[in-house]
């Protein structure tokens, strides 16, 4: 049995702002994060505001201006069949479909996704960790497999989210609705590194809620892909992952965004292997040196060093794929 | 009774719950009469805020049931310890087996990380649901023919999961198939016998459609 707790499910976005006002509510929305936190006394809750029953934030639409927008309530499920998505950010179909299980994706919400907690087992099992209020993060000298290997200091969770990595690398933003009103935040400013707070993954206020995401139109001809490492061939949550957009002439690099998932406390964007690609063409060298410079800064734990390879491995890859996918850039050849 | 009438189907197998499951339903359901004949409007609105059981109505394989039951309760528990519906069985709670697995508006869920409060206003079917009378379904029919399971624990969820991925996906490819099952554990690892008898399942599935 869970916790106790209230369970309101108002029907308009200002009712849900009004009823998370008191402490300890929570948003609700797939549940699946939610009630896996509490049954597991991971935090408790005394109200769970549900907001499935506002219907404004369902939906996938295209908008005037070419941008397309995501209400939070929309299931991974839908995200990752929509023909909309597929066609025009194909590397967010490809996250959202590689996002834990069919039954998790029917019910899941990308909102939820977002937002959900860190999966550290340490914060997760029964330990007074850091980031629970304690002051030690387990971690450090224990079973530290499946930790960051970038951007940790004192806590070293990883973030959970297969689709947060694939958002940030489309310039996603993020809608926000709270007591004070609307505010909109990029998703790669949404989430916030140990060193900046230690009890929270990303800049939601209590009371807030993602109401949608907007994704703004990629360069026509962009190519994007999504590449996730498991533990095993089934469900589960990434070792390494990239979220990869880029824009090409022939095989010159215009425009990219390279963005790591399972290896930091947030979807780690490499600007360092961006600067490496831009202008150059995509050619071995070119690989290897972009390889190699999205591992550099890594700081490995005990037990999480093949991390590491796995992002030089992930990275080179799908360059690679990408470069024989592409006719030489023309001016090369003359 | 007069709280839990039939909506589609008079011939539903869930007419014939248990004794227990029987005796549950009707009285809890008796319950919420009386306390909603209690409440004034404004109450109604404090209710709402309170932890302690309150009314809800559930559609469950076509039937309503009026309950009162704790905002903290799940799906899963109230189809079992609530409607005796023992079908649905409990495995992780934590939404890593599958074991749960039941439709919600024809889509595979996990009903141990669904509140039951959270189904309201929605269609939703278990294992029991699939008879037709004493007739198996197709996904069920399946199961037995290719000798999909061992202990038997896994198989109401697996059967579930197969049932959603059937009626949203009417021809899956083998690959479809592993990855739309990918959801629920075996123990006993009878994972080949279950993909064969998915397979089977569509071609059943497509033979009633056309015959
Ligand atoms: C077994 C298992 C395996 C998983 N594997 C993966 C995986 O491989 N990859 C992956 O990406 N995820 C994985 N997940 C996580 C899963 O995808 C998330 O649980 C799900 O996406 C969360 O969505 P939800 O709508 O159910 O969120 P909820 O559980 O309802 O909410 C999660 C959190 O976000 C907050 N929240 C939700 N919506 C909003 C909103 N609109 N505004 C503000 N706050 C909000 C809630 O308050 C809560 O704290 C897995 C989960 C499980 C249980
Ligand atoms: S009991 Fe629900 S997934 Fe295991
Ligand atoms: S048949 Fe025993 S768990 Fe699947």
């Amino acid at each position: 049995m869970l916790p106790k707790f209230s369970h309101v499910r108002p029907s308009s976005l200002r009712q849900a702002v009004q009823q998370l006002a008191s402490s300890g509510s929570h948003v609700h929305a797939g549940g699946t994060d939610l009630l896996g936190c509490l049954r597991d006394g991971v935090f408790g809750a005394e109200k769970i505001v549900s907001i499935t029953g506002i219907g404004e934030l369902r939906g996938i639409n295209s908008r005037e201006d070419g941008a397309v927008r995501i209400g939070a309530l929309t299931t991974l499920s839908e995200v990752a069949t929509s023909p909309l998505i597929a066609q025009n950010y194909a590397l967010l179909a490809q996250a959202a479909a590689a996002a834990a299980s069919p039954q998790l994706r029917n019910q899941g919400t990308i909102g939820g996704n977002l937002c959900q907690r860190p999966r550290c087992w340490y914060f997760r099992g029964d330990f007074q960790c850091l980031r629970k209020g304690g002051d030690t993060c387990f971690a450090i000298n224990g079973e530290n497999e499946f930790h960051c290997v970038f951007g940790g200091s004192r806590c070293y969770i990883v973030h959970p989210s297969d689709t947060a990595p694939a958002l940030v690398a489309l310039d996603a933003r993020a809608h926000i609705r709270g007591p004070l009103g609307m505010r909109v935040v990029p998703l790669g400013s949404f989430f916030v590194l140990p060193a900046l707070d230690l009890a929270r993954e990303n800049v939601l206020r209590s009371g807030e809620i993602i109401t949608h995401i907007s994704l703004p139109p990629l360069a026509p001809g962009s190519i994007s892909s999504y590449r996730k490492v498991r533990a095993r061939g089934s469900w589960d949550f990434a070792l390494a992952g990239l979220a990869l957009a880029l824009k090409l002439t022939g095989r010159r690099v215009d425009w990219s965004r390279v963005v790591l998932s399972g290896v930091a406390p947030i979807p780690w964007r490499s600007s360092e292997t961006e600067k490496v690609l831009l202008g150059r063409d995509l050619n071995p060298r070119t690989l290897r040196e972009a390889a190699d410079a999205a591992t550099r800064g890594a700081e490995p734990l005990s037990q999480n060093g093949y991390k590491v390879e796995l992002v030089r491995g992930i990275v080179e890859e799908s360059l690679r794929a990408i470069m024989e996918s592409h006719p030489e850039t023309p001016s090369e050849r003359t | 009774m007069n709280e839990d009438h039939d909506l589609k189907r008079t011939d539903d197998p869930c007419s014939r719950v248990s004794r227990r499951g029987f005796l549950e339903s009707v009285g809890v359901g008796m319950t919420g009469i009386a306390v909603a004949s209690n409440l004034s409007a404004q109450d109604a609105e404090e209710l709402t805020e309170d932890a302690e059981p309150k009314k809800l109505s559930l559609v469950i394989n076509g039937r309503k049931h009026m309950l009162i039951v704790e905002p903290r309760t799940n799906l899963l528990y109230v189809l079992r310890e609530k409607l005796g519906m023992t079908g649905t069985k409990p495995g992780c709670e934590r939404g890593e087996c599958g074991a749960c697995t039941v439709l919600i508006d024809d889509k595979s869920r996990y009903s141990c990380l669904t509140l039951a409060f959270e189904a309201d206003g929605h269609d939703v079917t278990t294992i029991e649901g699939l008879v037709h009378g004493e007739k198996l379904g197709v996904v069920q029919q399946a199961f037995l023919e290719k000798d999909a399971f061992q202990c038997g624990y896994c198989t109401p969820g697996q059967i579930m999961a197969a049932e959603g991925l059937l009626r949203s996906n009417h021809d899956p490819s083998d690959e479809e198939i592993r990855e739309g099952m990918s959801g629920n554990l075996c123990r006993c690892g009878a994972y080949q016998h279950i993909f064969k008898a998915v397979r089977r399942a569509a071609e059943l599935k497509k033979e009633e459609g056309s015959a």
